[in-house]
């Protein structure tokens, strides 16, 4: 059976988890195997980690507002070790306009502040079922 | 898998030390893809050359802190290191929060070690069914060594040592612990103990009440090999370098005494028996097909009408089972 793994990671110099900590929770009770990495990971730890747990999504907690610069260096990454089919999603303090630039670039849905965990939730498994033959 | 041709190119992409393919080919024996037997048929031979090291112990002894620097030790004695970290999967949801990367992220620099996360899925013996699988491929991939970590829950994790050379129990310096590792039966699957945390208090106390016990005991297994107790802090490697040679010595005498080739034949057959359990499960009372069967029986097993021996046999009886079909002719030449 295919269980769908998702990398939760804490990019940059904040120390505040809790959040992401949250989320992984959430995750794992909704059926969703989370691998959880830690603090202060930088881009290419990030994209070495979900190559070794070949996850389907990589999600990013992103609070400093440095989301602008971690987002592309992680999907930058990510693309530099030939991995094309992993989401890449996050949540954090992003404007609306800043989400959009985001996703034109090709990062997943963003979360701001406030988003219950169900629809965080919903969005892995929305997400996972619509493209299928990725979740491998 | 997106399409089955691929299967090709991920086992040339094994061999040719490609990490995408590994860590992709990792995830169909996880998931009981079937396309995994083949690929296992056509890796089988180039597995068996790693050095696997089991490690066990309780929740927060500081196994996976452990793992980390004995990886970077072993791999810098001119090893290319993999590792399989497994943590529990609830049985509640299914879904699994695997934190032993959290320890290990320096690893993530070193392109000489491989670090996957794995969720125990339901098996409760410390290590998830296909295990042992996934350390064949990492074997055939090309790994020296291959450090195994149990989920460390506390509850009996014995299994492990049935899939590894050398089994390193963990232990910390706490009241009793010593007693609890006799209880748990850690000293028969113990090749080495390491006494971490000594930076606490107690962990001489520990060491000694540990190898006074371990004098009382008959030689239980590994004749000529006397339990070792080591002492480390795996926060800052005080006592790895000798852990790390303590493995080679239990590794070389594994060898001396031809007690190697015993523990991976014993190794093999607890791979047979369990893919053979695995199947049989399947088969029968996990058949949807003989759900209904199985409710009548213990229906009217409920009602008195039939005891549970003869509705096991009635079971068995209308199941048909292990119609496996395979050219056996290999046996006899
Ligand atoms: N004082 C001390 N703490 C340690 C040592 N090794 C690990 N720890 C800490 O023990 C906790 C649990 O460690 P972890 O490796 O996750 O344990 P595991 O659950 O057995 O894998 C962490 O907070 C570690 O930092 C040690 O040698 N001394
Ligand atoms: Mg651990």
């Amino acid at each position: 059976m295919e269980k769908i793994k998702v990398l939760v990671a804490k990019p940059g110099l904040d120390g505040h988890d809790r959040g992401a900590k949250v989320v992984a929770r959430a995750l794992r009770d909704a059926g969703i195997e989370v691998i959880y990495t830690g603090l202060h990971q930088t881009p290419e730890m990030i994209a070495e980690a979900a190559l070794q747990e070949d996850v389907n999504f990589v999600a990013l907690s992103i609070l400093s507002g440095a989301h602008m610069t971690i987002f592309p260096r992680v999907l930058d990454k990510l693309r530099e070790k030939g991995i094309d089919d992993i989401v890449l999603t996050g949540g954090g303090i992003i404007p609306a306009d800043d989400m959009k630039t985001l996703h034109e670039m090709g990062v997943g849905k963003l979360f701001g502040p406030g988003t219950s965990l169900e629809e965080i939730v919903n969005y892995f498994q929305e997400t996972s079922k619509k493209k299928e033959v990725v979740v491998s | 898998m997106k399409s089955d041709n691929k299967i090709e190119e991920l086992m040339e992409g094994l061999f040719n030390k490609d990490k995408r393919a590994l860590s992709r080919i990792i995830t169909m024996v996880e998931s009981d893809k079937p396309e995994y037997y083949s690929i296992l048929k056509e890796i089988y031979g180039h597995t068996g050359k790693a050095y696997r090291i089991g490690i066990t112990g309780p929740p927060g002894a500081g196994k996976s802190t452990l793992v980390n620097i004995l990886a970077k030790q072993i791999k810098d004695r001119g090893n290319e290191v993999g590792i399989v970290a497994v943590d529990p999967t609830s049985p509640f949801t299914g879904g699994a929060l695997l934190g032993d990367r959290i320890r290990m992220t320096g690893l993530l620099k070193d392109p000489h070690i491989f670090m996957r996360s794995m969720a125990s899925r339901g098996s409760t013996g410390g290590i998830a069914r296909t295990t042992t699988h996934v350390a064949d491929v990492m074997d055939a991939y090309g790994f020296d060594v291959i450090i195994i970590e149990t989920v460390g829950v506390g509850q009996l994790e014995l299994d492990v040592a049935g899939a590894v050379d050398t089994t390193v129990v963990v232990l910390v310096p706490e009241a009793g612990s010593s007693i609890q590792a006799m209880k748990a039966g850690l000293i028969e699957i113990a090749d080495i103990f390491a006494i971490n945390k000594a930076d606490r208090e107690g962990a001489e106390t520990l060491k000694f009440e540990l190898q006074d016990a371990l004098s009382l005991m008959p030689a239980i297994k590994n004749k000529g090999w006397d339990l070792p107790v080591k002492l480390t802090v795996a926060l800052d490697g005080t006592g790895i370098k000798e852990l790390v040679d303590t493995i080679y010595t239990h590794k070389t005498h594994l060898e001396d005494t031809d007690h190697l080739n015993t523990s991976r034949m014993n190794q093999k057959k607890v791979n047979i028996i369990e893919i053979m359990k695995h199947r049989i499960e399947n088969q029968l009372w996990l058949n949807p097909e003989l759900e209904p069967t199985l409710k009548r029986l213990s229906n009217l097993s409920m009602e008195g009408k039939i005891d549970p021996f003869t509705a096991a046999n009635t079971f068995l009886k209308s199941a048909k089972v292990l119609n496996v079909n395979i050219d056996a002719s290999f046996l006899h030449k």
